[in-house]
């Protein structure tokens, strides 16, 4: 059961702000989904390895050489407001 | 007019190769049938919504003497970045987003000849299995507008059952690409993960997305996944495939072993319809019909693939969505503090399901509950991939239906996030172990048609489009009512 304690800790973490209807309803459907997905703990992992990717692969290397990327201004075109070269946002500290 | 729209892409390929069919006349068609459709399908169209593809000068013809897809129009889910065209996932967090780039796969076709003809709806970030999560709206079934078209690439599938497009491209997480192929009637291929490029591609959980075809039949599905295919140095984790992608051209199964498991045709909490279990049962005759044989193989842990992969997915997802911030891309909301305007954007730019599994996702990542639920999901991928592995030592393909139900009614699972997530339970062990499955159109219950997936071992694509291919042939499904 997450209460709504938890779920305004974990809306903190993914910078979200929930309205307080939105937290009571999340508070009853994480809980319902979570109790479903408990049922992997009835498995006896012991000894499993994680599989965190199927792919067995390593270390993709590249010769480290210069090459075109896409250009700064085009870059910049999507953003929201943007500054001598930059993205520009309120500064963090104000 | 309606002579062209029973033609598949392959069988419209090759009328303007014989020089029967101009392709723009073929393109023309499908924008105005694309342009003018109601059923949700498209977020934008060429011609309307931006210009045709600028390397043929807008002409269909030149495209057709650019390569073998002969200048045929191409829907693509709005998940995949196209240059200059406004690319959203249907959020609304990326509205008016026209990215500076385009996704490797869609690169590929249009080198191939394709023209993109429109970007199709879906689940806000893939996020769905209904498309009932766009942030622009819905998309309804065409063979019954009252119900769901399935989801994630809902507006695909829709569009190509409905004879709105050829043929479209999708993406498949946990089914997003098979699940809305099987309620709408036509052909999905989810491929092996690393056949295609995810570049491009927004990402939702990237350890699982997939890129693939949403056709009329399984001879289109292989001929769009052939100029899909590809190692690609923008994505380390493509490999393309180690053999060409084949004309599929088998009409019988000899020899070939299919399992079905115990443990899967349960359908898990909800039980398969009992329309959907008769399908399931008449095309195992069909298989053993054709010269296969149907043997039971244990997947035993497979049930469990829903419980891991709403753990593995969110956790992804809440770590790929972190970059919606209002900062490099799409809208921004609050002129406060950075810290707010964070969350105003997020606040304001995500939907519902998307808040739901970003929560669920840091949840299950956060200190404390991280071994409980993330590290466990993972182990239980592994005992998954196992069982598969161990199971194609027996047969050759796995066979399930694609949904527990055929297509079910607008409104009818957007209040209980659960029952919606029960609808993926057939489709998300093969992501997990990292496999391709084809889903095909093998009959129909209470007039919406049924979908049933094959899967088999990676980088067997080949085997399961052949077998695909047999099946089709003598299941032969009748499509024309949804383009009626």
């Amino acid at each position: 059961m997450i209460d709504r304690d938890e779920v305004l800790h974990v809306a903190r973490l993914a910078r979200l702000s929930l309205s307080d209807e939105e937290v009571g309803r999340m508070s009853g459907e994480l809980s319902h989904v979570l109790e479903h997905v408990e049922r992997i703990g009835e498995l006896d992992l012991e000894g499993v390895a994680p599989t965190s990717h199927v792919v067995a692969l390593e270390n993709v290397l590249r010769e480290d050489e210069p090459r075109p990327s896409i250009d700064r201004d085009r870059a910049l075109e999507p953003a929201p407001d943007h500054s001598a070269g930059g993205f520009r946002v309120p500064s963090p500290g104000a | 007019m309606s002579d062209l729209l029973e033609l598949t892409a392959a069988q419209a390929i090759e009328r303007i190769e014989a020089r029967e069919l101009g392709a723009d006349e073929l393109f023309d068609l499908y924008r105005e049938r694309a342009a003018g459709e109601d059923l949700g399908a498209f977020l934008s169209v060429a011609g309307r919504d931006f210009p045709a593809d600028r390397a043929t000068n807008g002409s269909a013809d030149a495209a057709a003497s650019k390569g073998p897809l002969a200048g045929l129009p191409l829907a693509v889910k709005d998940l995949f970045c196209v240059e200059d065209v406004e690319s959203t996932a249907a959020s609304r967090i990326l509205a008016g987003y026209r990215p500076p780039y385009s996704a490797t796969a869609v690169t590929r076709l249009r080198d191939a000849g394709a023209q993109v003809l429109g970007k199709t709806n879906m689940d806000e970030f893939a996020m769905g299995s209904s498309n009932e999560n766009s942030g622009f709206g819905p998309v309804l079934n065409p063979w019954d507008r009252s119900r769901v078209p399935g989801g994630s690439s809902g507006g695909s599938a829709a569009a190509v059952a409905a004879g709105l497009a050829p043929w479209a491209i999708g993406t498949d997480t946990g089914g997003s690409i098979r699940q809305p192929a099987s309620l709408c009637g036509i052909v999905g291929l989810k491929p092996t993960y690393g056949a295609i490029s995810r570049h491009g591609m927004i990402a939702f959980a990237s350890s699982l997305d997939q890129a693939g075809p949403l056709t009329r039949d399984v001879a289109d599905a292989a001929l769009l996944f052939r100029h899909m295919v590809g190692a690609d140095p923008c994505d380390s984790t493509s490999l393309g495939l180690p053999e060409p992608v084949r004309d599929p051209t088998a009409e019988r199964l000899d020899g070939l072993r299919i399992g079905i498991s115990p443990e899967l045709a349960s359908g898990g909490m909800e039980g398969v319809e009992p329309g959907v279990d008769a399908v399931l049962r008449s095309t195992l005759v069909t298989v053993e019909e054709l010269g296969g044989r149907v043997q039971e193989v244990p997947l035993p842990h497979s049930g469990h693939g829903l419980s891991a992969y709403y753990v593995l997915a969110p956790a992804e997802a809440s770590a790929n969505l972190a970059r919606y911030d209002g900062v490099r891309y799409g809208r921004r909301a609050g002129d406060g503090d950075l810290e707010s305007q964070y969350e105003r954007t997020r606040s304001e730019g995500f939907g519902p399901e998307v808040k739901r599994r970003i929560m669920l996702g840091t949840y299950a990542l956060s200190a404390g509950y991280y071994d409980a639920y993330y590290g466990r999901a993972q182990r239980v991928r592994t005992l998954i991939a196992e069982d598969f592995r161990r199971a194609f030592e027996a047969v050759d393909l796995v066979i399930t239906p694609t949904s527990p139900t055929v297509a079910f009614g607008l409104g009818e699972r957007t209040q209980d996030p659960l029952a919606m997530y029960l609808s993926d339970f057939f489709t998300v062990p093969m992501p997990l172990a990292g496999l391709p499955a084809i889903s095909i159109p093998a009959g129909m219950s209470e007039g919406l048609p049924v979908g049933i997936q094959l899967a088999g071992p990676a980088f067997s694509e080949n085997r399961l489009l052949d077998a695909a291919h047999a099946l089709e042939g003598a299941l032969a499904f009748d499509s024309r009512p949804a383009r009626g």
